[in-house]
């Protein structure tokens, strides 16, 4: 990372950055005054939400570099060389993850804006403890606000999930019509 | 019952849009590019009460990219209310587009447009603004002194009963059957304050407005009132609301906040000005500041209860804090008294006292519960205390004196939303099957005698309320859908109802798709679109399921209607042997035709039409429903902490359309209204600027601290509801508080009469220990 960003240099404040989104290279050019949630949504990755931009509400999280990041607090340039994830790499309406399928199931999409946050920090606490209880989840998610759920489903789509990627399941695969 | 047969309501459907929402679809209003959009700001108010003596914007216009800069000097000046109410608004006439006054930190100064966002900014810095700094009053009791600030002393405002003294609004009234308190054995006083709170919409309100190719204005807002927009805003900038049109896409909460004008006017007006689309969003800060709120409140309640168990009188006092403009000021304050006086039966005397006061603070407005919040916080404190007085159980004290079926009471006739009420009697209850449901749940009477002897810094406590709420506001209140028939016999349904998150696109296309006899997928919804979706008041008043979805209902039963005689036509057969089923239309015999046949017979072969019908819905009852609340805590005497161990929500929603989707709404302000009891307060400094407006300082609550809240749905059946249905969403809020309340006086003896019930209140509390009567 660091030699990456020794090499960018920012023209009349503009920076060209490569970075991979969702498993395609993408480049950009950002502001030097520019975080990576604008960058992102500036470039059509609108699912990645501004609910506060300073921090505190979890609904801009993607995975950067492998872990949960809050995308208000990263500097777009500083994303050079990185990898980022974003709810759309992580499934389709057409062909949905397993986090994603429980989150409808369970009931625990409401307004839905702070679900791919949500999601994608849920996604991270399964890869790294496949079975987490329950007090782990409420510990894992607790950087990610949601006003109209109470947490109360979207705890039990977290378990539903877990179980079905343990077993293999999957719900909605070609059932896109 | 009705509910028996059902195939589709009261059945577990997918909420529709939770797929495309998990996967991240750009559906909400800042999710699209426009070409050539500008950025629209505002510059805030930093004085709580100014004039504006001059106001110079030559600089801020120069800013390169800088399209407009509005002052109150270049819009129209229109007093309107910003509360998306009915036609006419029971509201003040007291807010402007822009004003040569500010009335609190946060309020409109002027506003920009520019090509960049840093442009935009820029300018608002070069705006060059002297002020006549006023004296700002920030307290209710001082605001209606003689001799107070007078905050709106402007000529033009209107239906302000008393401007002099800050009286935004103000309701009286009284049912006198004898002496106050003469059957009284104990009369029981006193007084419960709640703060300025925010509703904490996760997305902060955001409009786009912008012209289409016959030059009307498209105004793309997250709103729950999009027919009630287009007319505020048609008023508010002289345009008429056929050069209108409101879209709302996915909305990302709202809660009460976005059923108001917040946005939409200034920057329509930017783009009035400059040709071209405009955006605004608010930022988190501003969505605490300049959003609405709910209102501060203090109320008095004087009660007169008897040792046999009946309450002879009740005196509400209840002060609001409506802020700098009167939105909502007299409706949620009725709703204070009109949501809870006819809970229990009270043998005598009846009076309601209330005002909502202007204060250079937030401006207040909608927020679920609706004054139920503040109302319900006082009456179910006293509830028990004044079971503690008689020494009764305070779930018999209740048992005994809450409504039952087939009463009515005084106050809904006294008390509307805004003017008189509608007579109504209870069509439906189950709130003694919620509280033994809740009784049970929580193991109340094992745990009551376990927790009897405590000692020892850690003692834990059991608590409980009842609520109410309503089902629209009768007779103000009206919902229309239209429905049409496609070739393969799917519908589309058009409605004006605003889906905010809470799932009523779904649970409408449910009650559609049960009268045709289709799946609820077969049902396409398209919603809250003024050029395309006929008028629904929107989304407040829990009026959704109930109004709106009786709205479906008699579409759909008009659409079948013209599906049977086509149908009958094609099988020969008489019309009343007809029924629709599994997408079909089956005859008494046996007999059947599928809804593609009847369609492509209808658009194609015979006597061609469309078969599309509309219908609209409006009640005369606002049916309640009902929820008995209760919670074990523990309390920490040492250190003052409450801890909820267990909250058991069981709530009367009729038939729930979508049980899972009911569940989450109640799941969801329950937690809201835990919220409100134990950590959200808005604070200001003494020269009213807000010191937490941000998710890191004003806390509510995630993942890590929510304790474990179970909802249980009582089913009653609601016989003016769709399928027996009732309203959910708001009545869940009303509950936290006084359980809470009395959960601690249970388990520490002291009594908490101020939200939200911060450590250093409980210790306060712990230490002034005495009986309270």
């Amino acid at each position: 990372m660091k030699k990456e960003n020794a090499r960018l240099k920012a023209v009349n404040g503009i920076f060209e950055i490569c970075l991979g989104i969702n498993g395609v290279k993408k480049s950009f050019s950002v502001k030097n005054t520019e975080f990576l949630l604008d960058a992102l949504r500036r470039h059509g990755y609108k699912s990645v939400k501004k609910g506060c931009d300073t921090g505190d509400c979890g609904s801009c999280t993607v995975i950067f570099n492998g872990k949960p990041a809050l995308a208000c607090l990263i500097p777009a340039f500083t994303a050079h060389g990185s990898e980022i994830t974003t709810i759309e790499g992580l499934g389709t309406v057409q062909n949905p993850h397993p986090l994603q399928e429980a989150f409808v199931e369970a009931g625990a999409v409401q307004c839905g804006f702070c679900i791919p946050g949500m999601i994608l920090s849920s996604k991270h606490l399964l890869d790294a403890n496949p079975e987490p209880s329950e007090e782990e989840i409420r510990k894992y998610l607790d950087g990610n606000l949601c006003r109209c759920t109470g947490y109360v489903k979207q705890i039990q789509a977290v378990r539903m999930a877990a179980k079905r990627i343990k077993n293999g399941e999957k719900r909605f695969r070609g059932k896109a019509s | 019952m009705e509910t028996e047969n059902l195939k589709v309501v009261n059945k577990r459907v997918l909420k529709m849009d939770a797929l495309g929402l998990a996967c991240g679809e750009p559906v909400f209003t800042d999710d699209v590019d426009i070409n050539g959009m500008l950025y629209g700001r505002i510059l805030w108010s930093h004085y709580a009460h100014a004039r504006i003596k001059k106001i110079d914007t030559r600089e801020a216009e120069k800013v390169p990219g800088v399209k407009a800069v509005l002052t109150y000097k270049n819009v129209p000046r229109v007093p309107h209310t910003t509360a998306g109410q009915g036609y006419p608004e029971p509201s003040p006439y007291d807010s402007y587009v822009l004003d040569n006054k500010v009335r609190f930190v946060g309020d409109r100064v002027a506003a920009v447009a520019a090509e960049t966002p840093e442009a935009a900014e820029a300018a608002l810095k070069l705006i060059k603004v002297e002020y006549e700094i006023l004296p700002a009053v920030f307290d209710v009791f001082e605001a209606v002194k003689d001799g107070a600030p007078i905050i709106h002393d402007e000529e033009d405002a209107k239906n302000i009963p008393d401007a002099k003294h800050n009286i935004a609004a103000k309701f009286d009234f009284e049912v006198r059957n004898g002496d106050w308190f003469k059957d009284a054995d104990f009369v029981v006083e006193h007084t419960y304050k709640m703060p300025y709170l925010q509703h904490c919409a996760i997305e902060p309100h955001t409009v786009i407005t912008s012209f289409d190719h016959f030059g009307r204005l498209i105004i793309r807002t997250s709103t729950q009132v999009p027919f009630h927009v287009r007319r505020i805003v048609a008023q508010a900038l002289r345009i008429p609301v056929k050069k209108i049109r409101v879209i709302k896409p996915r909305i990302g909460g709202g809660f009460g906040s976005k059923q108001e004008v917040l946005l939409e006017d200034i920057t329509a007006a930017l783009t009035l000005k400059t040709g071209k689309p405009v955006k605004i969003e608010y930022t988190r800060r501003e969505t605490f500041i300049s959003s609405r709120t709910r209102h501060p409140a203090t109320v008095r309640l004087k009660t007169g209860v008897r040792k046999d168990g009946t309450i002879t009188d009740a005196e509400m006092d209840i002060t609001l804090n409506t802020g700098a403009y009167g939105s909502h000021a007299l409706t949620v304050m009725m709703c204070s008294g009109s949501h809870t006086l006819p809970m229990y039966k009270v043998a005598n005397n009846i009076r309601f006292i209330g005002k909502s006061v202007y204060t250079n603070l937030p401006v207040s407005g909608a927020y679920r519960g609706y004054g139920a919040t503040q109302g319900f916080f006082a009456w179910e404190s006293q509830m028990d205390i004044m079971a503690n007085k008689i020494a009764m159980d305070p779930v018999e004290f209740r048992k005994k004196n809450y409504i039952r079926l087939g009463e009515g009471s005084p106050v809904f006739k006294a008390m509307g939303e805004g003017r008189e009420g509608v007579e109504q009697v209870i069509t439906s209850i189950g709130l003694y099957e919620g509280i033994e449901a809740g009784l049970k749940a929580i193991n109340w009477h094992e745990k009551k005698k376990k927790y009897k002897n405590q000692s020892g810094q850690l003692r834990r406590g059991l608590g409980m309320a009842c609520m109410m709420q309503g089902s629209g506001i009768p007779e103000v209140d009206m919902a229309s859908a239209t429905l049409k028939m496609n070739e393969d016999g799917s519908f589309n349904l058009m409605v004006g109802a605003a889906d905010l998150g809470t799932g009523s696109d779904t649970i409408l296309a449910q009650i559609a798709a049960e009268v045709l006899g289709v799946k609820a997928e077969d049902v396409i919804v398209y919603s809250a679109d003024t050029d395309l979706t006929p008028f629904d008041v929107g989304a407040y008043a829990s009026s959704t399921t109930f109004i709106s979805g009786n709205a479906v209902k008699k579409t759909a039963e008009k659409v079948r209607g013209m599906i049977i005689a086509v149908a009958a036509k094609i099988l020969d057969r008489k019309p009343d042997d007809l029924r629709l089923e599994g997408g079909k239309v089956v005859a008494k015999d046996g007999a059947a035709c599928s809804l593609s046949e009847v369609a492509n017979t209808s658009l194609y072969y015979y006597d061609q039409h469309q078969i599309v019908a509309s219908a609209s819905h409006y009640a005369h009852t606002s049916p309640p429903p009902f929820a008995a609340n209760f919670v074990e805590v523990e309390v920490d005497t040492g250190t003052g902490k409450i801890a909820i161990l267990n909250y058991i929500s069981c709530v009367d929603c009729g038939t729930a359309i979508n049980p899972e989707l009911a569940e989450g709404q109640n799941d969801g302000a329950v937690l809201n209204g835990i919220g409100h009891t134990l950590s959200e307060e808005m604070e200001f400094s003494s020269n009213g600027t807000p010191l937490n407006a941000s998710f890191r300082r004003y806390k509510i609550f995630n993942t890590a601290d929510m304790p474990a809240i179970k909802t249980i749905l009582i089913p009653t059946f609601e016989p003016n509801g769709p399928f027996g249905a009732k309203s959910v969403s708001e009545i869940g809020i009303n509950g936290p508080l006084p359980a809470v309340a009395n959960a601690v006086q249970d388990a520490v003896g002291a009594r908490l009469f101020s939200s939200p019930f911060t450590p250093e209140k409980v210790i306060a509390a712990i230490k002034n220990l005495q009986p309270v009567s």
